[in-house]
């Protein structure tokens, strides 16, 4: 059976593909940044002194890394307004990858934390400052240069995550791609083109992290 | 709660034969995905320029792509070849190129972590690098890799649970029909989420006491 | 006159071991001391003790009348809240071992932070302040580079600015030669000679014996957690009266 390549259908739905894209990359952004405020929070709760704080940390950072994403999606979206919370899709898948993303940048964030040194600490208590006042002024910045690697490479792993929000009919690149692979029967053309703006969009945002990471190297 | 125990009694065998797929497709990828990861792997490491520079083309388009994206490829391209996988073959093919990639990039790195005396020393005693390549560096290699092996095994247990939108009868997917049913979409997912957990916890220990076991150091 | 700083009975303990036994120390207004003796005789813990780096387990320490770190009312002694303790460390400077400039501030950046945050100056007033410190130790210029650019000796000068801009009763040195090149070791050892001349008043932890001879007007030797020999420091390397000590300065260079 001849199948000729149409680059024609690529062109047509071009435009629908990269709102898609779009939507997808937006969906990353919202979730890594309301992922890194929960990250901050356990990771600075994981090295408190009483031992509830830490085990919270712990049992949360352990269920969800070990919990399908796609089950957290559809647990979020079709079994929290069971319990009476519910939300439109966005809000939903936004919710259930920031909650995944916390896990992982827990972690990203406890290990930048060992790594500032005990010097810097103490030279900042030794001005006077408030445990407070280092962790804010001092310890923070300091982490967050150091985590800047391993963030840029979550961030790109939850650009790719947010295929799953086709699955919740998100109309994001995913979605569009079988959609345009159902309802034209062009296979090739609909995933050629679908990986394709995956993999150049993932090789962008590395490219553009080792230019930040220059910039910025680590202390 | 009585009502959730009792559903659950009713859907004991869809569950069970659901969570014996979920794992035998893990367990199958894995395998074959670690096959065809170590042929990438020393292909990346040791070979001819075009034979790295094709490697390399494979690893970066899996990694790049979401495992849903190959998914569906795998399953739509496939049909559309002629080729009449089942969901689960189908599902178990896209796996094996997403562990594949994955693989061969853990196994070139260790590959050449190696120092390259022992490549030396082997030579020295007279072994060609195929017997080189068996006896002296791929067990350094494993022994490396272990921890990740394992941790790789969990992301395609959870990868697994992608399969259930193209058809494929694993947990999820019988999840899904159970909740179809009775709407008991709190209980179930939640329990659907708790059965995963618990199979990579397990993989998770049983990674730690291999750890412990085979540690070079 | 009361002391400055008076230190009585102060003992510390890290785990099993008896780090501090019972430590006596007075320091004056405008005195410059140093602390000599080999390493785990608990010199740096002492001064740690000082500014509350280290919590201790017994003894009193006072600075300018305050109790630091504990009180003690009807014999029960009780820790001071964090707050208090934080500004209690903003009364002493502290010049470290490794320098422990902050990497994501500038020279300039690293001085201002205490003013701004603990002493609530305007910035404006903060760099003033900073850059003229900066300028008495010589580093006029070098207010916008960042740590990673300086050399060590200058890290540490920028390191003196920072503790000494916060206008403390007290500067504490740690060591603050040990981690530098030799040849970066005079320009550091030249600011601490300008600053004593100006009478500020410091407690030197060192190994330059040289140094604590022609800079401090008291030496202090500890041996074991005790103080064994102090005296001024003209005379007590010329003629260490104990054993312990003559035995120490043997083995230093001189």
């Amino acid at each position: 059976m001849a199948y000729s390549f149409n680059f024609g259908v690529i062109q047509a739905n071009l435009d629908k593909f990269l709102l898609g894209l779009a939507t997808g990359l937006a969906l990353a952004l919202a979730a890594i940044l309301v992922g890194v405020l929960i990250g901050l929070v356990c990771a600075f709760a994981a090295t408190a002194k009483p031992r509830l704080p830490r085990l919270l940390v712990a049992g949360y950072v352990s269920a969800i890394r070990n919990t399908p994403i796609l089950v957290i999606v559809l647990f979020v979206y079709f079994a929290l307004p069971q319990l009476g919370i519910r939300m439109g899709k966005y809000e939903s898948f936004t919710l259930s990858l920031a909650v995944y993303a916390g896990a992982y940048l827990t972690e990203v964030f406890r290990a930048g934390l060992a790594g500032v040194p005990r010097g810097v600490v103490d030279a900042g208590r030794a001005i006077g400052l408030t445990g407070y006042q280092v962790a804010l002024h001092v310890v923070m910045p300091i982490m967050f240069r150091n985590s800047l690697p391993a963030m840029g490479t979550t961030f790109i792993s939850l650009f790719k995550d947010t295929s799953i929000a086709a699955v919740i009919a998100v109309p994001e690149l995913t979605y569009q791609a079988r959609k345009l692979n159902t309802e034209t029967f062009r296979v090739a053309e609909a995933w050629t083109t679908a990986s394709a703006l995956y993999i150049a969009t993932c090789l962008l945002i590395a490219a553009g992290l080792r230019q930040l990471e220059r910039r910025f190297p680590k202390f | 709660m009585e009502g959730f125990l009792h559903e659950l009694w009713i859907a004991r065998w869809a569950l069970g034969q659901g969570l014996l797929l979920t794992i035998a497709i893990s367990a199958a990828s894995i395998l074959f995905g670690t096959i065809l990861g170590l042929l990438v792997g020393v292909a990346l490491a040791y070979g001819s320029w075009p034979l790295r520079w094709l490697m390399r083309v494979y690893v970066d388009a899996v990694r790049g792509t979401p495992v849903l994206v190959l998914i569906f490829a795998c399953f739509y391209l496939l049909a559309f070849a002629g080729i009449n996988f089942t969901a689960v073959e189908s599902g178990l093919f896209a796996l094996t190129i997403f562990c594949g990639a994955h693989m061969g990039e853990i196994i070139r790195g260790a590959l050449q972590s190696i120092p390259p005396a022992q490549i030396d020393a082997g030579r020295a005693i007279g072994l060609t690098f195929h017997r080189i390549l068996i006896y002296v560096l791929l067990p350094q290699a494993f022994r490396q890799i272990l921890p990740v092996w394992i941790n790789t095994g969990a992301e395609l247990v959870k990868s697994s649970s992608l399969l259930a939108i193209i058809g494929t009868a694993e947990l999820l997917f019988r999840t899904q029909e159970i909740v179809g049913r009775n709407f008991m979409t709190l209980e179930f997912y939640g329990l659907c989420g708790a059965l995963y957990f618990l199979v990579n916890f397990c993989i998770e220990r049983l990674g730690k006491a291999a750890g412990r076991r085979f540690a070079l150091q | 006159m009361t002391a400055l700083l008076s230190i009585r009975g102060l003992t510390k303990r890290f785990g099993a071991t008896e780090v501090l036994k019972g430590v006596d120390l007075d320091v004056n207004q405008g005195e410059v001391v140093s602390i000599i003796g080999a390493s785990g005789s608990g010199k740096t813990t002492l001064l740690r003790c000082v500014n509350l780096l280290e919590d201790f387990d017994g003894g009193e320490i006072h600075l300018d009348g305050i109790s630091i770190g504990y009180a003690v009312k009807n014999g029960a002694r009780r820790r001071l809240r964090e707050r208090e303790c934080a500004r209690q460390r903003a009364m002493t400077g502290m010049v470290f071992q490794s320098f422990n400039l902050f990497p994501h501030l500038t020279a300039i950046g690293n001085v201002m932070l205490g003013l701004v945050k603990v002493r609530h100056m305007s910035r404006h007033d903060a760099r003033d302040r900073a850059q003229s410190w900066l300028g008495r130790v010589g580093l006029a210029d070098r207010g916008d580079f960042m740590p990673a650019q300086l050399s060590g000796g200058q890290q540490q000068r920028v390191a003196i600015a920072r503790a000494l801009a916060m206008d403390p009763k007290l500067v504490l040195l740690d060591e603050i030669t040990s981690a530098l090149d030799p040849e970066l070791v005079g320009e550091v050892l030249a600011t601490i000679k300008a600053l004593a001349k100006d009478g500020t008043t410091m407690l030197i932890v060192t190994h330059e014996m040289r140094f604590a001879r022609d800079v401090s007007h008291r030496t202090v030797f500890m041996d074991r957690g005790l103080i064994a020999e102090q005296g001024a420091s003209a005379d007590l390397f010329r003629q260490p009266r104990t054993p312990r000590l003559a035995e120490f300065l043997g083995t230093a260079n001189l």
